[in-house]
C-alpha cells in the first residue's frame, strides 16, 4: 500500500509537504518526497490529505471491556469507582498491609485484551491506533500493555509490548467493611510497606537461592512478584500538593515513576518539581468543566474557578518548561470530544506540533517503544492516521486509520450537538 | 482563598528575613523569671528574637513597627489540631500505627491561614481518635505558602496518637459495638481498648528484641538477613526507645490511670494526655508520671464520657503541678485560642501570664520545643503576634503575625487585598458565563458537524 502526494507529518523529522508513504507487511517500508511507488502497491491518492503517525492514548482501559465503566476514574481519583473496588476487594476484610488489600499487581493487561471491546472502534475514529492499556483496579491494579487497536484479530496480534508498568491509585475502601486501608494516609502507608516487604522478600529469596539447606523455604508472594516485575509505576497526581507528595514518595521508594492527572500543571511549581525529579507526566484530557446543571449561585472557590480556567493551559506551560508529558483520554471515548479537548490545549497556547508529539512520539518514549512506533519513519510499525484538514480541528475529518498496516475507516460521526460534551443538552 | 493576597504579601516581603523593631508595645513574654508583662520593644533579626526589653538598640536599617497601645505575645501553639491534613483517621483497624499524617500534609488548607490569622504559629497535627493505637503525628509551623516539608517544625520529635474510651470502642464499628456482627471491629469495651494497646506493645517488644539481636549480630561481624521492617511496629519501637512522643486522647479518670499504668508496665512515658476532662480528679498521678495535660477551656457535655467535666480543670491541674495547655481540636476554635486562655482567668483565677502560658510556653514544653518557641526571649524563633487589645479578650484582633522573623499575616494587607481577589473571582465567573453562552448560541450552526445524520435518527 502506498499513500502518494500527501502531506506527511512525520513528527520525528520535518513535515514533508508532498510525499509518499509505503506500507508493507505492517511496517513503514519507505517515506519521503521522492519515494518510488512499488508496482504491486494498492495506491491511495493523497492530494489534499495529511498523514500523521497513529495517536497513542497513554493511559486507558480500552481493550478490557469489563473495565469500561471505571475508565473515567483515572484522573487521580482518590476513591476508585465501586465497580473497580469490588473487583479488587477480597471477600475477607483486610486487617493490614499483610493482607495485600485491593492488590492485583500480578495481573497482566495483555492477558485480558480482547478485540471485541466496543470502545476500540470509537477511539480509533479519533485517530488513536495504540493504547497504553492498564488494569485500573484497586490500589495496585496490575501491569499494562501497549495495544494496537485492531478489530477482528486475536489478542496476541494486538499486544505490542507487555508489561509496560504498574498502575497504582490511592483507592480507599471507605469507612465500611472493606477494611484497611480506609484513608489516604493508610494507602500511602500500605504502598510504603509493600516496597519494604519487597526488599526483604528479595533478600530472603536471594539467600535461599545461594544455600537452601537448613533454611526455611520463603513463601511465594504474587503481590510482591507483580511489583518486582514493574519497571515503572504510575501514580496519580492532580493538584500541586499531590504532585509534591507523590514525587517524594516515589523518591523514597526508589521506584521509577510516571505521574498521571496533571490538573494543576499550569502552576509553575508543578513543572519545576517534575523537572527536579526528572519525572514525566501523563495529562488527562478530561479538563474540568462547569456542569450545566450546577447551581448558578455556587460558582465555587477561586481555586476551583482557576482550575477550570487554566487546566487546558497546563500542557502549554509544561511544554515551555521542557517537561516530558503525554496526553491520555481519561475515559473520553467520543472522537469529537477527544479532538476538542486537545484543541482546547492548543487554543491555550500549546503549539500544534507539540500537541501531536504528546500523543505520538512522547508517549512512545515514556513507554520505551520510540524505536518501533510514535513517528513516521522507515522500519517502524505502520500506525498512521490520514485526515482531510489539520488534526484536532473541528472541521477536519479522519479519512482512514492504519493499524499494523491494516486499513480502517472511521464509522459515521455520531450525532453530537456542538459543545455538547455532556450529551444532548438543551433539546 | 487567600492565595492572591499571599502572593502580594510575599512580593512585599523579601525572601530573606527582614530586621524589625516592634516598638513601645505591651510585651507579654510568657517567659519565667522575668517580669511577664512590661512596656517595651522586641528586635527581630535573622529569624530570631535578637533583643527584648524596655529599651533596645535598633539595628541600622530595621523596619520599625509602632506597637504603641498594642500587645505583643509569643506565637500561639496548639497542642491538638487536625487541620492541614487530607485524612484524619485510619479507622479500619484498632492499631493504625503504620499510618503517618506527615504523608498527607496539605499546605494549601485554608484553615492554616485562618489559624495563623488567629495568632497560631505552631500546631501539633494529630491522627484522629478512632483507634486505640492511632497514627503517627507531626508538629507544623503555620508557614502559609510553603511546601509540606517546609512546614514541618524541624527537630521537633514526632508523636503517635492513642485514644481511649468511646471513640476507639465504637468508631469504624458499623454495629456500634455489638459482637458477632460481620465487620464489627474489636474492641467494643474499655477493657478491650487496654488490651489492644497492651497487645501492640507486646508485639513491639518482640519486634524490638528481634532487631536488637540482628544489630548485635551485625556488630559481631556476622551477615544475618535483616528482620522484616514493619511500619506498624516500627513506630511503637520508637516509643519504647523514647524517640516518639505519645499523645493520648482520654476523658475519664479511670482510663487515664489505666493508661499511666500501661505506660509504666512497658517502660515508656505518656507525653501528653489530650482532652483529659476528668484530669482534675487524678492530677497528682498525672504530675507524678510527668505527663502534660492538654485540655479544653469549657467545651464538654457532648457525650457520655464528658459529663463530669468542669471549667476549673485547667487551673486545678496546674495547681497540682501538671504542665497544662489549652487546645482547639477544631479549625474554628483554633482561630481564638487567645480568648480560650482568657476563660481560665475567670474559672480558676489564673493571672493573665499564667493563662497566656497555657497557649504558648506550656504547649511548647509538652511538645519538647520550648528551647525554640513559646516565649519572647532572646535567641528564640521570632514567632510573634501583635494584638490591638489585651490579647486574652474576645475583642482582641490579631494585627500581625511573624513566623521565623517573617511577616506572614498583616491585617491591613489582608483587608486591602480582598477587593482584588473578589474582582478576580468575578472575572473568572463572567468569563465562564460568556463561554457558556457562546457554545449554546453559536456552535449549533457549524457546517456538517452537528446536523443530525438522517440514517441514525430512529423514528
Amino acid at each position: 500500500m502506498a499513500i502518494r502526494n500527501a502531506r506527511i507529518v512525520t513528527v520525528s523529522g520535518p513535515v514533508i509537504a508532498k510525499g509518499t508513504v509505503v506500507v508493507r507487511k505492517g511496517l513503514i517500508e519507505a517515506v519521503g518526497e521522492n519515494v518510488a511507488v512499488p508496482a504491486d502497491a494498492w495506491i491511495v491518492e493523497g492530494d489534499g490529505l495529511t498523514v500523521y503517525p497513529g495517536l497513542i492514548d497513554a493511559l486507558t482501559t480500552v481493550g478490557i471491556p469489563s473495565l469500561a465503566a471505571t475508565a473515567g476514574a483515572g484522573r487521580g481519583a482518590a476513591t476508585a469507582t465501586p465497580a473497580a473496588t469490588a473487583a479488587a476487594t477480597p471477600a475477607v476484610r483486610s486487617m493490614g498491609p499483610e493482607d495485600r488489600p485491593r492488590t492485583t499487581s500480578w495481573a497482566l493487561a495483555a492477558d485480558e485484551i480482547v478485540a471485541t471491546d466496543t470502545r476500540i472502534a470509537n477511539v480509533r475514529a479519533a485517530g488513536i491506533t495504540t493504547t497504553a492499556t492498564f488494569p485500573m483496579r484497586g490500589i495496585f491494579g496490575g501491569q499494562g500493555a501497549l495495544v494496537d487497536l485492531l478489530s477482528d484479530e486475536k489478542p496476541s496480534k494486538m499486544v505490542m509490548l507487555s508489561p509496560i508498568g504498574q498502575y497504582a491509585a490511592l483507592a480507599t475502601g471507605g469507612r465500611g467493611g472493606a477494611g484497611f486501608p480506609s484513608s489516604l494516609m493508610g494507602v500511602i502507608a500500605y504502598i510504603r510497606q509493600i516496597y519494604l516487604d519487597l526488599d526483604h522478600y528479595e533478600a530472603v529469596k536471594a539467600a535461599y537461592a545461594r544455600d537452601p539447606r537448613g533454611m526455611q523455604r520463603p513463601e511465594y508472594d504474587r503481590a510482591l512478584e507483580g511489583i518486582a516485575a514493574s519497571k515503572r509505576l504510575l501514580l496519580p497526581a492532580n493538584r500541586l500538593v499531590e504532585v509534591d507528595r507523590m514525587l517524594h514518595l516515589a523518591a523514597e521508594l526508589k521506584q521509577y515513576t510516571v505521574l498521571y492527572g496533571g490538573l494543576e500543571a499550569y502552576r509553575p511549581e508543578v513543572a519545576e518539581l517534575l523537572k527536579k525529579y526528572n519525572t514525566p507526566l501523563l495529562v488527562s484530557l478530561k479538563f474540568p468543566v462547569r456542569l450545566a446543571d450546577s447551581d448558578p449561585d455556587e460558582p465555587g472557590t477561586l481555586r476551583v474557578l482557576e482550575q477550570r480556567d487554566k487546566a487546558p493551559s497546563a500542557p502549554a506551560a509544561l511544554q515551555k518548561a521542557g517537561v516530558k508529558f503525554a496526553f491520555y483520554s481519561d475515559g473520553i471515548e467520543q472522537a469529537r470530544d477527544l479532538q476538542r479537548a486537545v484543541k482546547s490545549a492548543i487554543d491555550a497556547g500549546l503549539p500544534r506540533a507539540d500537541a501531536l508529539r504528546a500523543m505520538t512520539l512522547t508517549p512512545a518514549e515514556i513507554y520505551g517503544v520510540a524505536d518501533r512506533t510514535g513517528s513516521i519513519e522507515k522500519g517502524k510499525i505502520a500506525n498512521l492516521v490520514v485526515t482531510r484538514g489539520e488534526l484536532f480541528d473541528d472541521a477536519t475529518t479522519v479519512q482512514m486509520i492504519i493499524v499494523d498496516g491494516k486499513k480502517y475507516e472511521p464509522p459515521p460521526a455520531p450525532v453530537v450537538p456542538a459543545g455538547g460534551r455532556g450529551g444532548r443538552g438543551g433539546n | 482563598m487567600r492565595r492572591l493576597l499571599l502572593t502580594g504579601l510575599l512580593a512585599l516581603a523579601p525572601a530573606c528575613a527582614q530586621t524589625y523593631v516592634i516598638r513601645n508595645g505591651t510585651i507579654m513574654t510568657a517567659a519565667k523569671g522575668t517580669p511577664g508583662t512590661f512596656t517595651g520593644s522586641v528586635v527581630v533579626k535573622d529569624g530570631k528574637i535578637a533583643e527584648v526589653g524596655a529599651n533596645v538598640t535598633a539595628p541600622a536599617g530595621a523596619t520599625v513597627i509602632d506597637a504603641t497601645g498594642a500587645f505583643v505575645t509569643p506565637g500561639i501553639i496548639d497542642c491538638h489540631s487536625h487541620i492541614a491534613i487530607e485524612s484524619i483517621n485510619e479507622a479500619s483497624v484498632s492499631d493504625a500505627s503504620m499510618v503517618n499524617v506527615r504523608d498527607v500534609i496539605n499546605p494549601e488548607d485554608i484553615a492554616i491561614y485562618r489559624a495563623m490569622a488567629g495568632g497560631v504559629t505552631t500546631a501539633n497535627i494529630l491522627h484522629g481518635s478512632a483507634d486505640a493505637v492511632g497514627g503517627q503525628t507531626i508538629v507544623l509551623k503555620m508557614r502559609w505558602g510553603k511546601t509540606a516539608e517546609e512546614m514541618i517544625f524541624e527537630g521537633a520529635l514526632p508523636g503517635i496518637k492513642f485514644a481511649l474510651g468511646e471513640n476507639p470502642k465504637r468508631a469504624g464499628n458499623p454495629t456500634g459495638g455489638a459482637v458477632n456482627a460481620g465487620a464489627a471491629r474489636y474492641p467494643a469495651t474499655r477493657m478491650g481498648v487496654e488490651d489492644v494497646i497492651r497487645e501492640s506493645f507486646n508485639d513491639a517488644k518482640a519486634y524490638k528484641a528481634e532487631w536488637d539481636d540482628y544489630q548485635a549480630a551485625v556488630a559481631k561481624g556476622e551477615h544475618p538477613i535483616s528482620p522484616r521492617k514493619d511500619l506498624r511496629l516500627e513506630s511503637l519501637k520508637e516509643v519504647l526507645e523514647g524517640k516518639r512522643y505519645v499523645h493520648v486522647h482520654s476523658y475519664q479518670a479511670d482510663e487515664i490511670l489505666m493508661m499511666l499504668r500501661v505506660a509504666d508496665d512497658y517502660g515508656f512515658k505518656v507525653r501528653t494526655l489530650q482532652h483529659v476532662l476528668e484530669g482534675y480528679k487524678v492530677a497528682k498521678e498525672i504530675a507524678a508520671h510527668g505527663a502534660g495535660a492538654s485540655t479544653f477551656s469549657d467545651w464538654f457535655d457532648y457525650k457520655e464520657e464528658v459529663r463530669d467535666a468542669i471549667p476549673y480543670n485547667a487551673a486545678l491541674m496546674t495547681k497540682k503541678g501538671v504542665v497544662v495547655s489549652l487546645n482547639s481540636d477544631d479549625a474554628e476554635l483554633m482561630r481564638h485560642l487567645n480568648s480560650e486562655a482568657g476563660k481560665a482567668m475567670k474559672y480558676g483565677g489564673m493571672t493573665a501570664d499564667e493563662a497566656l502560658a497555657m497557649v504558648t510556653i506550656n504547649p511548647a514544653k509538652q511538645l519538647g520545643i520550648e528551647n525554640r518557641v513559646g516565649s519572647i526571649e532572646t535567641g528564640k524563633d521570632a514567632d510573634l503576634v501583635v494584638f490591638d487589645k489585651f490579647p486574652l479578650s474576645d475583642f482582641a484582633k490579631v494585627q500581625k503575625v511573624f513566623i521565623d522573623g517573617k511577616l506572614y499575616f498583616d491585617r491591613d494587607a489582608e483587608i486591602a487585598g480582598r477587593a482584588a481577589e473578589e474582582a478576580e473571582k468575578k472575572r473568572l465567573i463572567d468569563k465562564e458565563k460568556a463561554a457558556a453562552a457562546r457554545t449554546q448560541g453559536g456552535g449549533r450552526g457549524q457546517a456538517g458537524q452537528t446536523q443530525p445524520n438522517p440514517e441514525q435518527v430512529t423514528p
